[in-house]
């Protein structure tokens, strides 16, 4: 009674509509198969106009009549239950709860719908993608990973938040930061600036480099969670903010720095509302050792698996650009990799009092 | 000094060496005891010709008060009766109280005693452990008398003592008894009294034997076999196989006058002119004398026949147990699901003939995997997996002439080819340097008319080269058809599992899409038409038919069983729960035999009930196998005419 009164959502209407492939299937005597876009660099094409990461159109099948992918298929329709089960009841969750949701025995058999949570994340992207629905939309959220400090007021679930005024710890960013559950009530900075590591936000957190420069910290702890991303984006699109990353100088830091800035190969459906093309990549460069003074013996021999990924970002289409293809190759040549807290080595406030106020000042950085 | 040296007797060396013989300790003792007299007695019978009907008793006795449980106690008293074809009166002393005293050390014939040490050490042992005598009873047939002997040996001299010599009345009509008393230890187990009988049924499943063990059980185990088995011939020594010392000792025993004639007459396959080919190559006149070769002339001759191309001795000489026999002995004492056995061709080392023969029986039996499958029914939580209790690994049965070898097993030929076997080649699992893993059981027998053993107390065959080889060719040939069987299984199991996956997912799909729409579903609508395409896709009924479920039979599986919870492929050989076959082929043939037609009839209602179910569902499910019955009887009726010829 209850769900009739209640208005259905868009998202619940999709979810209910695998159902409805499993029977019209059936009805028509045909293998019941669902067609889940790949999710993989071979199904990914970069939008040079629009500097975007975009899913291509090839689709592999996923069919209940087949040994290989039975199971996967059965589990699919179970997430897809589970899912729609929060939908109903207007519940938000996490990825090891609808894990936990959809794993039981099945009957007369000792065999577990699921064996591990492996299982099942990638089952939820299956669905985000194939059925066009942001992960949020489905209720599902992540772990808050990532913390912001600076002028800008928020409104979450009511309560007003002033993060000038959270001390050094800042604001933890939740995994759901869309509209509806967060609001930008008021936003006076300049800039964002997007620290990869949580040591260095801390470092400039503690400078107050945000009151002295007038910007909004922000931190993903690593590569930046889903609500970090779109907190930026919205910062960027909303305050029409401009954005600087600040990561590692080593393949993974370049790779977060064109995750931000163009979206990821394994989220690329979500690329139209998490990148920021016009996002800046302010350090460290590979250039910046020499131009700051650091020694050598603070550097770290690259590895092979940082060369071998090194190679692959010098063939992404998004690193073609000149200036970015030299930047990897001189970290190639110079076989060294520097972390941000190498910079610790001139001085404990070397980031805050002269590396980045000398970036900002001539405007040093790659696009 | 001088006067001190003086003769030591065999029998006094054996009492202080005993350990040389298998009595290194009590248990062992128990067990060696026993062994030498079974032994004896199936020796007896086959001689003779006889189906062997074997009782063993081993009873716990006081030593003053009450008696002990069987597991504590330390006296035993044992009793081998068969029906064997007696022994004269003469010669009861020499045999049970005189060491190296027998028929069988001087011939190479094919049996289980090799020495004539057996028993009389065993007599001994009693001797020296308790101070009781051997008692005998023997009867050699009907019409005669039946004489009691108590005998103990005069360890100087080797001589049998006589205590006591009388006639008595005996129930059987012919056969021999005896009775020891000696120290032991009766404790289960591997190297067990119990294990080494079960060994002994598996491998002479012609011989009915009745065990009664220290515990008062009754241990029964019917003949399954119904044929005696093939009376080895002696040969003489080939050339190849002996030592200058004993050539000399030939030169000095022989009849001949000749060397020429020595050879050709003493040796198996010197024929004369080869005879004179060799004494050519050894630079001797063919018409020597052979007691005046000795010396550098002796080394010569022996160096000119081992240069010499001689003929592999005759193989017709053994008995092997053949693989009907191995099959139906496994098949009776074992639960599996895969039987099989392979003989090989007879070969040679060292001059000596021998054959040896492999069996392996693998599985758990399809009620115990049923059972298995129920138990098994409790949900699994992350990080577990199903696979949990299958560390067993698989069980060695050796046999050297049809006796059971229970001790030494690391180093033996026979182990060490099964782990040398790559097991792996035909799925079975194993680690490095182990034995293959899974409820297995290889056995292995090597038959030839003298078995290499490392020691006196033959526990274990020696490495030969040519044996090793012959272990390993045989161990593959099980090994192939075992993972024939294997992948057969697994190819019908994923092809059943198929459906069952479809089957059991529509459960979980339809139920998750019935809540999806909210409840409003047909549910068992949509379940029907998934199931019917789920049936579809499998091939339909056709499946069960590709699945090989209509009884096309083992192919290309020679000699072996298959055993599935709807039925038994193959040739079952369960001739005695045949009661047409049987009674036609014996009735007759072995009048004196008494009981016997009695036993045979009984058979098949005691306790085999189970097994003749089995194997008529065997048949009945594969229609085609009712043609190779008539061949199966064949075989029964060439062993009668053997029996006949024994007793003639």
């Amino acid at each position: 009674m209850a769900a009739k009164a209640r208005k259905i959502s868009t998202v619940e209407k999709k979810l209910v509509g695998v159902a409805d492939v499993v029977i019209d299937a059936a009805q028509r005597r045909r293998d019941p198969t669902f067609a889940i876009p790949v999710r993989s660099l071979s199904n990914v094409t970069f939008d040079e106009r629009k500097g975007l990461i975009e899913l291509g159109k090839r689709k592999q099948a996923r069919s209940f009549f087949n040994v290989g992918m039975a199971k996967k298929f059965m589990q699919t329709v179970l997430v897809a239950d589970a899912l729609c089960e929060l939908q109903r009841a207007n519940l938000t969750t996490s990825l090891r709860e609808i894990y936990y949701r959809t794993k039981h025995t099945i009957k007369n058999s000792h065999e577990n719908t699921l064996d591990t949570q492996d299982e099942s994340d990638p089952l939820i992207e299956d669905l985000e993608v194939t059925l066009a629905a942001l992960r949020e939309e489905l209720h599902v959220r992540a772990e808050n990973a990532g913390s912001i400090v600076g002028p800008l007021v928020l409104v979450d679930d009511g309560d007003r938040v002033d993060c000038a005024r959270l001390g050094k710890g800042g604001y933890s960013v939740p995994s759901i930061v869309e509209p509806e559950y967060l609001e930008i009530r008021q936003c006076t900075a300049d800039f964002v600036l997007l620290v990869e590591k949580g040591t260095q936000w801390n470092r400039l957190s503690e400078d107050k480099f945000w009151r002295t420069h007038n910007c909004v910290l922000l931190t993903g702890n690593g590569q930046p969670p889903r609500g970090v991303r779109r907190l930026a984006r919205r910062l960027h699109e909303e305050k029409r903010l401009p954005v600087y990353v600040l990561v590692d100088n080593d393949p993974w830091g370049y790779y977060i720095y064109s995750v931000i800035k163009q979206g990821s190969i394994n989220l690329a459906f979500e690329s139209q509302r998490m990148a920021i093309p016009k996002a800046k990549f302010m350090g460290l460069s590979s250039a910046d050792p020499e131009a700051y003074e650091l020694p050598r013996n603070v550097g770290i021999k690259l590895n092979d698996k940082d060369i071998a990924r090194a190679r692959e970002l010098l063939g992404y289409t998004w690193f073609q650009k000149k200036d970015w293809q030299t930047e990897i190759k001189r970290m190639l040549s110079s076989g060294l990799k520097y972390e941000l807290d190498a910079l610790a080595n001139k001085d404990f406030q070397f980031l805050t009092k002269k590396y980045l106020p000398r970036k900002l000042k001539e405007k040093d950085w790659l696009d | 000094m001088g006067a001190r040296q003086r003769e030591i007797s065999v029998s006094e060396f054996f009492t202080k060496n005993r350990h040389l013989l298998g009595f290194d300790n009590p248990r062992k003792a128990l067990l060696t005891c026993v062994k030498e007299a079974v032994d004896n007695a199936l020796d007896a019978c086959e001689e003779a010709g006889i189906l062997p009907d074997v009782v063993v008793k081993v009873e716990a006795v006081a030593n003053g008060g009450p008696p002990p449980p069987a597991s504590q106690a330390s006296r035993f008293r044992i009793t081998v009766t068969d029906n064997g074809p007696g022994i004269i009166r003469q010669q009861i002393p020499p045999i049970f109280a005189k060491l190296l005293y027998g028929s069988k050390f001087h011939r190479l014939r094919m049996s289980r005693g090799q020495q004539g040490i057996g028993i009389s050490a065993a007599g001994m042992y009693g001797q020296l452990t308790t101070g009781k005598p051997v008692q005998i009873i023997s009867r050699t047939g009907a019409r005669s008398p039946a004489h009691y002997f108590e005998v103990q040996i005069d360890t100087k001299k080797n001589e049998p003592l006589i205590l006591e010599k009388k006639q008595i009345d005996w129930e059987s009509p012919r056969g021999t008894q005896v009775t020891m008393e000696v120290e032991g230890r009766y404790q289960k187990g591997r190297a067990s009294v119990d294990e080494y009988v079960e060994q002994t049924i598996i491998a002479n499943p012609h011989v009915k034997l009745t065990y009664l063990t220290p515990e008062g059980e009754t241990k029964e185990h019917p003949r399954t076999y119904d044929q005696v088995p093939e009376s080895p011939r002696e040969i003489k020594p080939h050339p190849y196989g002996i030592e200058l010392g004993m050539l000399l000792k030939m030169l000095q025993d022989t009849k001949s006058h000749w060397v020429s004639g020595f050879l050709a007459g003493d040796f198996s396959r010197v024929s004369p002119r080869l005879a004179e080919d060799i004494c050519k190559t050894a630079g001797l006149s063919p018409r020597a004398r052979p007691r005046d070769v000795h010396g550098q002339a002796a080394e010569n001759l022996y160096k000119a026949i081992q240069s010499t191309k001689i003929m592999a001795p005759p193989t017709n000489c053994l008995s092997p147990i053949g693989e009907r026999a191995i099959l139906s002995g496994l098949y009776q004492q074992i639960k599996g699901d895969f039987y099989t056995a392979v003989s090989r061709p007879p070969a040679v080392y060292r001059g000596n003939p021998f054959v040896i023969e492999a069996g392996l029986a693998h599985g758990r039996g399809p009620e115990q995997a049923q059972e298995s499958q129920q138990k098994k029914a409790i949900p699994l939580a992350e990080g577990e997996s199903d696979e949990g209790n299958d560390n067993e690994l698989a069980r060695v049965i050796r046999y050297a002439n049809r006796v059971p070898l229970l001790y030494q097993q690391s180093a033996c030929a026979i182990f060490k080819s099964v782990l040398d076997t790559t097991w792996r080649t035909y799925g079975v699992s194993q680690s490095r340097g182990a034995l293959p893993a899974g409820p297995m059981v290889i056995f292995v027998h090597m038959a030839s008319v003298w078995v290499p053993f490392t020691s006196e107390s033959k526990e274990a065959i020696a490495e030969y080269d040519e044996i090793r080889k012959e272990i390993t060719l045989a161990l593959r040939e099980c090994g192939r058809r075992l993972g024939a069987f294997l992948r057969r299984r697994e190819r019908a199991f994923s092809e059943q599992n198929r459906r069952d996956i479809f089957e059991l997912y529509i459960e979980e799909v339809v139920a998750s899409c019935n809540r999806l729409k909210g409840g409003r579903l047909p549910v068992a609508k949509l379940k029907e038409q998934l199931q019917k395409m789920a049936q579809k896709r499998t091939g339909g009924e056709k499946t069960d038919e590709v699945l090989g479920k209509n009884g096309s039979g083992p192919e290309g599986l020679p000699h072996s069983i298959i055993v599935t919870p709807e039925g038994v492929e193959g040739e079952v050989p369960t001739m005695i729960a045949d009661p047409p076959a049987a009674a036609s082929t014996n009735g007759n043939e072995h009048p004196a035999v008494d009981g016997k037609d009695a036993e045979k009839s009984k058979a098949p209602a005691k306790g085999h009930r189970g097994k003749a179910r089995r194997e008529s569902t065997g048949r009945a499910a594969h229609g085609r196998k009712t043609e190779r019955r008539p061949r199966s009887a064949h075989p029964a009726a060439k062993s009668s005419a053997h029996a006949k010829r024994g007793k003639g």
